[in-house]
């Protein structure tokens, strides 16, 4: 495993530094010892094979393992600036999904209005001033380039918009809280390729914003998204550098095979 | 080789097992025909005979020993009083029963011996509910023959019905809506208090309605906790001229309720008796039909804006 960048990408620094990180679902070992980084305010994105680990690596970083009994981290996931580990078990997990927010394979919004589903990250922070979340609903929603569809519907029920609809809805819904890392764990997958294409759009706005991590199943798509690319198979991660470097020229002999298309 | 197969074989075949399918279907026809034509000639027959003692005497009369001037006042109002007591003790204890074993309880073995008991006393024969609420409500407890005690027999009774409705009303919703509001940074108690719950609310009020239905015709252990069987006066009522203007006196009065009337009718040697038993079995029949209708109708209308 070799961490190569070259400059000038080595000046940005980082946001997040995974330790030595290894996850068991019980006694299945589903992460293997993985080390990268996430540099601040760019794409990371996540490639490999079904059943590779890359969702469960991307769920470390919310902890959303802690949901379901008999789940084992080792290892750390540092968040700069503070340097605080957030698999730490004294690191409340609801503190880290604060800080941390997540857009999933499927659009799940809630079945309530537009507006509320976008608020509700905020409610949940105890926010309760009408101005205020007037004001963090319509930028949330004019940064996941949904309000010119929407603002005249604002009460209206979630479920009236399309899939690729929703799904921005549901980006809208984690930028409310201003999260210092958003997660995406293959976003597109249940959309067709135009609501694709406008996901994928917006994922490139949003950089410089905010620093993504996301899981994509789609290898062009990372190709197309992300800055930096990491590889993974069976738990481990095989390769992780900039982008184009993993795809124009990767060192790794299964790295290739898998990006090349002869195996996955 | 031929590459043509023999379609007049091939005919002869499908035609011989298309028998058996319509086989099958009158047989299953005859089965359903049992089952709804049983139903619906007992209620015929109620119908045929109590419809004619129906009328706005026949709900406001106490019983009588006289079958043509007997009603079935005191036994309504004591079924409405008894539901009422049901429901506010059951619905609280069930949903919150129901909440904690399908969030907050640890996947243990405790755990997992509650939740087969809870399944479990749903098939405990009422007449048991009634026993304990004699022993534990009327005489441990002080409540006495009550209506107090009654409401709270069927209450146990009902119990596990709405604790079950809870918990599989809160399991059909979809893991990606719990994930969902838990990645906001939500607790356990917001998400079940802004998601769980009302995205659960039409199962639950269908399992209370539905729990409700057949307590209203329990008959057993109400027999067993001492209802009268004869009565002719009301509970206190529950509403005061001066302050505090509401009472809950009525809850120690003494009670009777429809099928316990019913059944003292029928007891009786003389025809008029069993027409009025036919008459306030037509009413029951009519209350439960009415409570489970109005569940279909409620599941239907909070689920519309609701799909997954």
């Amino acid at each position: 495993m070799q961490i190569n960048s070259e400059k000038p990408i080595e000046t940005i620094q980082y946001k997040s530094e995974v330790k030595n990180l290894s996850f068991y679902y019980g006694g299945f070992n589903a992460l293997k010892n993985i080390d990268m980084v996430l540099r601040d305010k760019r794409i990371t994105a996540l490639i490999g094979p079904s059943g590779c680990g890359k969702s469960t690596f991307l769920r470390c970083f919310n902890r959303m393992h802690d949901l379901y009994p008999g789940n084992r981290y080792e290892g750390e996931i540092i968040l700069h600036p503070d340097d605080v580990n957030i698999l730490a078990s004294n690191v409340d997990p609801i503190e880290v999904r604060m800080r941390i927010s997540m857009v999933f394979q499927k659009p799940n919004p809630f079945p309530k209005s537009i507006y509320e589903n976008v608020a509700y990250g905020l409610r949940v922070r105890g926010i309760k001033q009408r101005a205020i979340l007037d004001e963090k609903v319509e930028a949330a929603l004019r940064n996941s380039a949904l309000w010119d569809e929407v603002k005249d519907r604002l009460h209206h029920l979630a479920f009236n918009l399309s899939g690729g609809q929703q799904q921005r809805l549901c980006i809208a819904r984690a930028l409310a809280t201003d999260p210092e890392i958003l997660l995406f764990d293959e976003p597109t997958s249940a959309l067709d390729p135009i609501a694709t294409a406008s996901i994928e759009e917006l994922i490139t706005d949003l950089k410089n914003k905010v620093t993504i991590l996301i899981v994509t199943h789609n290898m062009q798509q990372a190709a197309r998204v992300s800055d930096y690319t990491a590889y993974m198979y069976l738990g481990e991660l095989i390769e992780f550098n900039v982008t184009d470097t993993i795809f124009i020229k990767p060192k790794n002999k299964q790295t290739e095979d898998y990006i090349t298309g002869r195996f996955g | 080789m031929k590459s043509v197969n023999n379609l007049e074989e091939i005919r002869k075949i499908i035609g011989l097992h298309k028998k058996w399918d319509l086989i099958f279907m009158i047989t299953g026809i005859i089965a359903l025909m049992i089952a709804v034509l049983t139903f619906m000639a007992l209620f015929a027959h109620m119908l045929i005979d109590g419809m004619p003692r129906l009328s706005w005497e026949f709900f406001t009369s106490f019983p009588s020993r006289r079958p043509e001037s007997a009603g079935i006042l005191s036994a309504w109002v004591g079924t409405t009083l008894v539901m009422l007591v049901t429901a506010f003790a059951a619905v609280p204890l069930g949903i919150g029963s129901g909440v904690y074993l399908e969030e907050y309880a640890p996947k243990n073995l405790l755990t997992e011996i509650i939740e087969i008991n809870v399944t479990n006393l749903a098939g405990v024969p009422s007449i048991i509910y009634g026993l304990l609420a004699l022993g534990l409500f009327v005489y441990q407890l002080g409540f006495g023959q009550s209506i107090l005690a009654a409401g709270l027999a069927l209450a146990l009774l009902i119990l596990p019905v709405v604790i079950v409705a809870t918990r599989e009303a809160i399991r059909s919703i979809p893991v990606s809506i719990r994930e969902g509001a838990y990645a906001l940074g939500a607790t356990k108690w917001q998400t079940v208090s802004d998601h769980l719950l009302p995205y659960s609310s039409a199962g639950i009020l269908t399992g209370i309605i539905i729990g409700l239905a057949r307590a209203i015709g329990e008959t057993a252990p109400i027999i067993t906790i001492g209802a009268l069987t004869f009565i002719a006066f009301l509970p206190p009522s529950p509403v005061k001229n001066e302050f505090p203007y509401v009472s809950f006196e009525w809850l120690t009065a003494p009670f009777t309720v429809m099928p316990i009337q019913m059944f003292n009718w029928v007891s009786r040697p003389e025809e008029a008796f069993q027409l009025n038993a036919a008459a306030a079995g037509l009413v029951l029949v009519v209350m439960t039909l009415a409570m489970n209708g109005l569940a279909i109708y409620l599941r239907y209308r909070m689920r519309k804006n609701i799909k997954w």
